[in-house]
């Protein structure tokens, strides 16, 4: 236990330095090939035209904006339970990347809603859900910027991302019922139910690329937030005096 | 009946004291010395069971004290650089409100001749916000003679204090030692405690 | 046990009761911000009356938020707060007991006004009826939640506006719930689907947030 509390940034620091690059490289083939084929193969939609066209960024950008609250809430529940360092500081190296994603969903969201139903915003369920999650991202970064000592921070940020996660269905529910009692018909982004083949493959491949772009992201992060914290031992040391 | 073991401290990024072990049984005083900032207030924390060490463990009558957290809240009081008293109620009512949070039964009379030990009988009937800084640390040592507690944990008990104020506390810390109990403190002031000699632990060097 | 979670609740009224002003500037908070808003909109009846029981839910949200900045800010800086932490009792219960003081301070005072706030939104009897359930079941949610929010923020700079960011999505079921049942009485779906999932909600709150406050007090007194 406590050889893994202080030897294990020490590997991971370099670790992390050899995967990034094939990360981020996977990550650009997948991106020009999911590009390709949403833009170039995937037919055009005979009842929305071109514009739905924004549902291959939209729909991965959702799904990761979920996903990652919950792969932090992971680490958190991880960091809390075995006090490991690495796990606090993935759960913080992953939080603007989700920040981003939900922003991105929001955005696209947007550029599909104006032509589909001729407004900007529709308070659509999961539109709606979609920007409660923002906030709980920006609540999550804002308090662990606010605290000047990262261990409370970690744990503090911890904490709320769990609260957070057990919250995330409750307002998801909550949305969707609210949504249901004052709209009446719903309409939901993700409508087609008869997709092109070529469509979801072209989905799957972006949202496989955005996994990458994520990982290696916060890989990247997460080295920094290591070797910021680190910069007093020795490793960390002879590592900042060996690169000027 | 206390022993801590490779116990180590960071504030921030850090590190205080690291290695630090020792025992301390029944009767005895621990005096902890170090200059400002060395960790001797984070010691004092760890020990009480406010905050956790990087590293290490402490253990009262051989059980981890985050395990005993019942037992250890009852024979372990501490007092800290704050007060630890409302300034809206009296001190009569701060000695009471405290032995019923600690799960104590206290009676006016009790309480008060704990008050009128430590020098405070003219000022019974005021809130505690009109006192002096002194007279607050007063009410807050007399809630540690009605705690009934085996171990003191006391940080920098003599500040604000004046000199009957300072005798007072080295009485009370010799008549409890004697009695059996344990003190763990930290004071900048010299400490005449006559009869008893306080083993001393320096932090930080 | 039961004796030092009636203590902890006893100790934080009789601070209230001698603290008075701070008490009563969350309650005219409360009133003002439900006043404003016909001032924004216009008195015209039947419009007040579909924004009536929104305004006066998330005017509710705001006061409590307003009083939560309270909640263990004073105990932290006089240290009674670390004395309590010590005590021969589960901090579990110095949290629930600290949460439901406050809503017997801050929220059973909403309960008293909100009437009369509704008839100036021209609600019917029957709707007074439910925004009065509707709260009593949801402003001990505000309560529990509201403490998770003030134990994280406890002794930082600008903690009473972090609160707010941390705190109000994590409202939005209460709101929903709340605020629909008072809608359900008009638009004749009835009231009691969304005051059993709001006391369902308040069921989740009151297993969960004492526990995740009582931690979230630790990580801040470290």
């Amino acid at each position: 236990m406590n050889l893994y509390y202080y030897a294990s940034p020490s590997t991971f620091y370099p670790l992390a330095g050899k995967l990034i690059p094939w990360f981020a490289a996977l990550a650009l083939i997948l991106t020009v090939v999911g590009l390709y084929i949403s833009f170039f193969l995937a037919p055009t939609d005979f009842q929305q035209g071109e514009g739905y066209r924004i549902i291959f960024i939209h729909v991965p950008a959702a799904w990761m904006s979920m996903f990652i609250y919950v792969v932090m809430a992971f680490w958190s529940a991880i960091g809390l339970a075995w006090n490991t360092r690495l796990s606090f500081v993935m759960a913080r190296a992953l939080a603007p990347t989700g920040a981003m994603f939900t922003f991105v969903a929001l955005w696209t969201g947007a550029f599909w809603g104006k032509p589909m139903w001729g407004a900007w915003w529709v308070w659509d369920a999961r539109l709606t859900s979609e920007l409660i999650l923002l906030f709980l991202y920006v609540g999550v970064m804002a308090l662990q910027a606010a605290i000047d000592d990262p261990r409370r921070a970690d744990r503090a940020g911890a904490l709320l991302n769990l609260v957070g996660v057990v919250n995330v269905p409750v307002i998801y529910f909550s949305v969707k019922w609210w949504n249901t009692l004052h709209q009446g018909s719903s309409v939901s982004l993700t409508g087609a139910p008869s997709m092109a083949r070529i469509m979801l493959w072209g989905m799957l491949i972006m949202a496989l690329a955005a996994w990458m772009y994520t990982i290696a992201v916060a890989l990247v992060r997460a080295r920094s937030l290591v070797l910021e914290r680190e910069r007093q031992t020795d490793w960390a040391r002879t590592l900042l005096e060996g690169k000027p | 009946m206390l022993s801590i073991h490779d116990l180590a401290c960071e504030r921030g990024e850090r590190l205080l004291f690291r290695n630090l072990d020792f025992e301390l049984s029944a009767g005895e005083a621990l005096l902890v010395r170090g200059g400002n900032g060395r960790g001797k207030t984070s010691l004092l924390r760890i020990l009480c069971g406010l905050s956790l060490p990087a590293a290490g463990v402490v253990r009262w009558r051989g059980e981890l004290i985050g395990k005993v957290h019942e037992q250890y809240g009852r024979e372990m009081a501490y007092i800290g650089h704050a007060n630890g008293i409302k300034d809206d109620l009296t001190p009569l009512e701060n000695l009471r409100l405290a032995a019923a949070l600690g799960g104590r039964d206290l009676d006016n009379a009790t309480a008060m001749a704990a008050l009128e030990r430590v020098g405070l009988s003219r000022c019974l009937d005021f809130p505690a916000r009109v006192l002096s800084f002194g007279q607050r640390r007063r009410v807050a040592l007399a809630g540690l003679m009605t705690a009934g507690a085996l171990l003191w944990i006391l940080d920098e008990p003599l500040t604000g204090l004046d000199v009957q104020g300072v005798a007072m506390v080295e009485q009370m810390i010799r008549d409890h030692v004697v009695a059996g109990g344990l003190v763990i403190m930290t004071t900048h002031q010299p400490l005449a405690l006559d009869g008893v000699t306080p083993r001393t632990l320096s932090v930080g060097e | 046990m039961l004796k030092f979670l009636f203590t902890v609740i006893r100790r934080d009224v009789l601070l209230a009761a001698r603290r008075r002003g701070d008490w009563l500037t969350a309650q005219f908070f409360f009133v003002m911000v439900v006043s404003m808003f016909p001032l924004g909109i216009g008195p015209e009846p039947s419009m007040l009356r579909t924004i009536g029981p929104g305004v006066v839910w998330v005017a509710a949200l705001l006061a409590s938020l307003l009083s939560l900045g309270r909640l263990f800010a004073d105990d932290y800086r006089d240290g009674t707060l670390e004395q309590m932490l010590l005590s021969p009792y589960p901090n579990t219960l110095l949290a629930l007991g600290k949460a439901i003081a406050h809503w017997i301070i801050n929220g059973i005072p909403l309960l008293i006004i909100a009437p009369v706030l509704g008839i100036q939104f021209n609600l019917p009897a029957e709707a007074l009826w439910i925004l009065v359930l509707s709260l009593a079941i949801g402003t001990p949610i505000l309560s529990l939640l509201g403490s998770i929010g003030a134990a994280l923020t406890l002794g930082l700079r600008g903690g009473g506006v972090l609160v707010t960011l941390l705190i109000l999505p994590l409202y939005v079921p209460a709101l929903i719930f709340g605020a629909g049942a008072v809608e359900g009485v008009f638009s004749g779906t009835g009231p009691e689907a969304h005051l059993s999932l709001l006391g369902a909600f308040l069921i989740l709150s009151l297993l969960l947030a004492p526990w995740v406050s009582a931690m979230a007090l630790k990580v801040s007194v470290e």
